[in-house]
């Protein structure tokens, strides 16, 4: 156990697997290393690799010591592969296996289907990270700029999570995934990334702390179920991601929230009680809170595609060979094999959304999407609170699940925030008042003005209540280099 | 393991529902269950948590690092109804004092440090960026038993005066303190009275991740004293030996943590100790940070001026060095105050500056020369010496630890 916490730095990559004896491996992932390096130099966050950047750092899976806080250039970062200790005894929580010992070692009739979900997990890491490499241009303070790159650096971290994995269990296919996940890029045409969501251009700070949020919250979910798997040293990797994902759950949070904050201040300083006062509020310098519900809706609802279809035969083979649990699965009290189990489940038949029981086996993507909203509800409840104590009289709402769907029975179906299905033509014509329209984007966009003075923030966003790491106000959090 | 939670304060750990996101890692890290949520919030039961530390460094988001001293802990059912924190309460039994710094629940140790840091004027303060310190995680009925590690004496050995450099091994303990906070030791056995003995403070002289950068060990510079039967306890103790510690405790004499900040650290004989933590923390986590430390030290002489040896080694770029010595045959006899003195001009510039910090440690008798030299060069540049001290303390930029 002793040796399991304590990370060597004998070889390039910082490690508690011990890579040193492990020649094989350790080979394959120098070799891999430059591309990387490479990869982060070219699509990583622009404009800032030699600037020194006030980074979390994890160096431990104790939780004492895990993280130190240090100015770092991003590409010296330290990235590293780091496992929660193992546990004696774990089992399979779940699935036709229930109960017998974790493998350690990859079961082969379920290669393919561990490979593969290995692999998309990691295509959308470097893929944020592409997403949001123009978004360090425009940032609103030095302390934002700071979160962004802790993120990114992160996102990066956790792909080589992955592409360990895959290097050290998958053999030759392995090391052709881990270097495909270098050569598929966000937004291209000949080899995008796997999943829609993650191939569109964080077009500002909005969209970005939405995103993390949001889509972040999806991957927080994903990486929660995968902590459930039978392979043991997949759900070790991913139970030591989710420490640093909640660093990304924050940064969405508090952007959102301080956002919202700014407009209610802007608001009550200028003495406007009507948040529908669009242009006045405007005016101020700060985005007005329908639209900033109209990006929740886009935001919200392209991360409900995520989850895939509702009824699933993948999701159902994924969790009956035990490689994928549910949310908490270990704290849930039932067979944890769903043999007569049944879950509600949406059906959008003729025009109308009829709940019905469907075998839970298939409905478990429907229950992790499930989990998530309630999950997601619970900072939109927060945000509600801000509002409420500015005494504005607005509520942040998630959407119905129906809404602005491509994925699932509700796949394109014509139904309103409220889930009212309307007819075609309606739904198009009011579609800008339920979604971010150009000029909504437009307006955004105008406010991306970068704030690079230390303890300064932008009109539109209020100062943190707290800096990281404990850091006081005017802290520099970025040391910019100027070339 | 329950605790009386009446009467006696007590420190208790709370999360900030203003500021937690509810990502549930706290819980998730804490080895004893102590953390738990419900639909509004993440709290923790102060009747099980043992301030283990293990919830704070994995925490996203801050909202975890908050204690309040209670003299009856806020219940779960309390906790769960917060939208925010609720301010610390004056709570009488603990310094004596309507302040809520708490530098120590023990009683006596308040005192002590009460007095200790007297001299400064005014209520101590501690600097702004300065890390948050844990106070009183050991007490007298729950001390951390701790190994010796070594026990070193730094004064030359034909000499009659005995200062040891002790170092104490905490192993699997978890004791998180910080350059400037003491540990208590109270000796065994009991006097003539059959009381127990007192415990007795020592400055810890080691920076927060230990005498090697990540030992869970700390060391102590403490001098035998002719009949003192705690330091005696100390100076005899051998390496393997078991030593019961309270603490850590002080909230005030701290280091800023600030590559701007300007330390003016000046001291006699065993105070020196907090200034040889400061400078290892310096040289650890800012080593380019140039020109920002000066260091009055008096002594004697060279071979009583404890760490004499490992400060020559220290660069003078980190580290400005100003000995006195007070008993050098045929030299005229110089003190701290001297050298204070003779160096007026970098003093008063430093004096003027936004980051400077002053430090005094040492003896009592010490105060009143350095106060008096500081008061000259203030005058002599135009200053007000008793107004700039007044504002540094209040910004927690001037600290005084006299015994």
């Amino acid at each position: 156990m002793a040796e399991l916490i304590n990370v060597s730095y004998d070889t390039q990559i910082p490690n508690n697997v011990s890579l040193s004896t492990d020649r094989r491996v350790l080979k394959a992932l120098e070799r891999w290393h430059p591309g990387y390096i490479t990869w982060w130099k070219g699509l990583g966050p622009v404009g800032f690799q030699e600037s020194s950047v006030y980074l979390r750092t994890a160096v431990s899976v104790d939780p004492k010591g895990w993280a130190k806080f240090d100015y770092v250039k991003m590409p010296d970062y330290r990235w590293g592969i780091l496992l929660a200790p193992q546990v004696d005894g774990r089992t399979i929580p779940c699935g036709e296996h229930y109960g017998q010992p974790a493998w350690q070692e990859v079961p082969g009739e379920y290669r393919s289907m561990l490979r593969r979900l290995i692999v998309i997990q990691g295509d959308t890491e470097p893929a944020s990270v592409e997403q949001q490499r123009f978004l360090g241009k425009t940032a609103p303070s030095l302390y934002d700029m700071r979160n962004l790159f802790q993120v990114n650096v992160e996102e990066g971290r956790h792909l080589w999570a992955m592409v360990y994995l895959l290097q050290k269990y998958f053999g030759a296919d392995g090391r052709e995934e881990a270097d495909d996940l270098l050569r598929r890029q966000s937004g291209s045409e000949e080899a995008p990334r796997m999943l829609g969501a993650f191939n569109e251009e964080t077009p500002d700070w909005l969209s970005f702390f939405m995103f993390t949020y949001f889509t972040d919250r999806d991957g927080k979910m994903q990486l929660e179920s995968l902590a459930q798997s039978g392979f043991d040293p997949l759900s070790r990797t991913c139970r030591f991601m989710l420490t640093e994902e909640a660093h990304h759950m924050f940064v969405g949070e508090t952007g959102v929230g301080r956002t919202i904050q700014r407009t209610c201040e802007a608001m009550n300083e200028a003495g406007i009680t009507d948040p529908y006062d669009i242009d006045r509020v405007r005016a101020l310098g700060v985005i007005d809170l329908p639209t900033i519900q109209k990006k929740l809706n886009l935001h919200y609802t392209l991360s409900l595609d995520l989850f895939g279809g509702e009824v699933s035969t993948n999701a159902a083979n994924a969790f009956n060979a035990g490689v994928k649990g549910r949310y908490h699965e270990i704290k849930i009290e039932d067979d944890h094999q769903l043999k007569e189990a049944t879950y509600p489940v949406s059906e959008f038949t003729e025009g109308r959304i009829e709940v019905k029981d469907a075998p839970a086996l298939t409905a478990i993507n429907m229950r992790l999407r499930d989990d998530y909203s309630a999950d997601a509800a619970g900072g939109v409840k927060r945000w509600n609170v801000i509002i409420s104590k500015y005494n504005i009289d607005y509520q942040m709402k998630l959407p119905h699940e129906g809404f602005h769907r491509q994925i699932g029975v509700f796949s394109a179906a014509p139904i309103t925030p409220q889930g009212d299905v309307v007819a075609k033509e309606e739904w198009d014509q009011r579609r800008d008042e339920w979604l971010p329209s150009k000029a909504d984007g437009d307006f955004i966009q105008s406010l991306m003005k970068p704030v690079w003075e230390t303890g300064k923030y932008a009109s539109w966003i209020a100062p943190p209540r707290i800096g990281i790491d404990n850091k006081p106000g005017d802290f520099e959090y970025v040391q910019l280099h100027m070339a | 393991m329950a605790r009386d939670l009446v009467d006696t304060p007590v420190k208790q750990h709370l999360i900030d529902p203003e500021i937690c996101i509810r990502c549930y890692t706290c819980e998730e890290s804490c080895p004893i269950g102590a953390i738990s949520h419900d639909d509004n919030n993440v709290v923790v039961d102060a009747a099980k948590c043992n301030f283990c530390m293990d919830c704070i460094s994995p925490c996203p988001t801050g909202s975890i690092d908050n204690w309040r001293v209670v003299t009856n802990a806020y219940s779960l059912d309390e906790q769960f109804q917060w939208l925010d924190l609720p301010d610390q309460q004056k709570v009488s039994a603990s310094a004596g004092e309507a302040d809520t710094t708490i530098e120590a629940l023990d009683e006596a140790m308040a005192a002590l440090l009460a007095e200790a840091h007297q001299g400064a004027g005014g209520k101590a303060t501690a600097p702004a960026s300065a890390s948050k310190p844990f106070v009183n995680l050991f007490n007298l009925s729950h001390p951390a038993e701790v190994t010796v590690q070594g026990n070193f004496r730094l004064t030359d050995e034909s000499e009659e005066m005995d200062v040891r450099h002790i170092i104490l091994n905490f192993d699997t303990v978890k004791f998180p303190v910080l350059e400037g906070q003491s540990i208590g030791i109270t000796a065994p056995g009991s006097d003539k009275n059959g009381k127990r003995y007192l415990p007795r403070l020592y400055s810890v002289s080691s920076p927060r991740d230990g005498e090697r950068p990540n030992t869970n060990n700390l060391s102590l510079t403490v001098k035998r004293e002719k009949h003192g039967v705690c330091s005696n306890y100390v100076c005899d103790l051998k390496r393997g030996d078991t030593v019961k510690v309270t603490g850590p405790f002080g909230a005030t004499f701290l280091l800023p943590d600030d590559p701007q900040a300007k330390l003016i650290m000046i001291c006699t004989g065993t105070g020196s100790a907090p200034f040889r933590a400061f400078t290892m923390r310096r040289q650890r986590t800012m080593p380019d940070v140039e020109a920002s430390m000066h260091l009055f030290f008096g002594a004697r002489t060279p071979q009583l001026l404890p760490y004499f040896g490992p400060l020559e080694k220290v660069p003078v770029k980190l580290l400005a060095k100003h000995f006195a010595y007070s008993r050098i045959k045929g030299c005229t006899k110089e003190y701290v105050q001297d050298k204070l003195r003779a160096a007026g001009a970098t003093i008063a510039g430093l004096l003027e500056e936004p980051h400077t910090h002053i430090y005094v440690c040492g003896l009592k008798a010490m105060e009143a020369g350095v106060d008096s030299a500081f008061g000259e060069i203030a005058n002599n540049a135009g200053l007000n010496w008793q107004e700039i001290r007044d504002t540094m303390r209040e910004a927690g930029r001037y600290h005084v630890e006299t015994y």
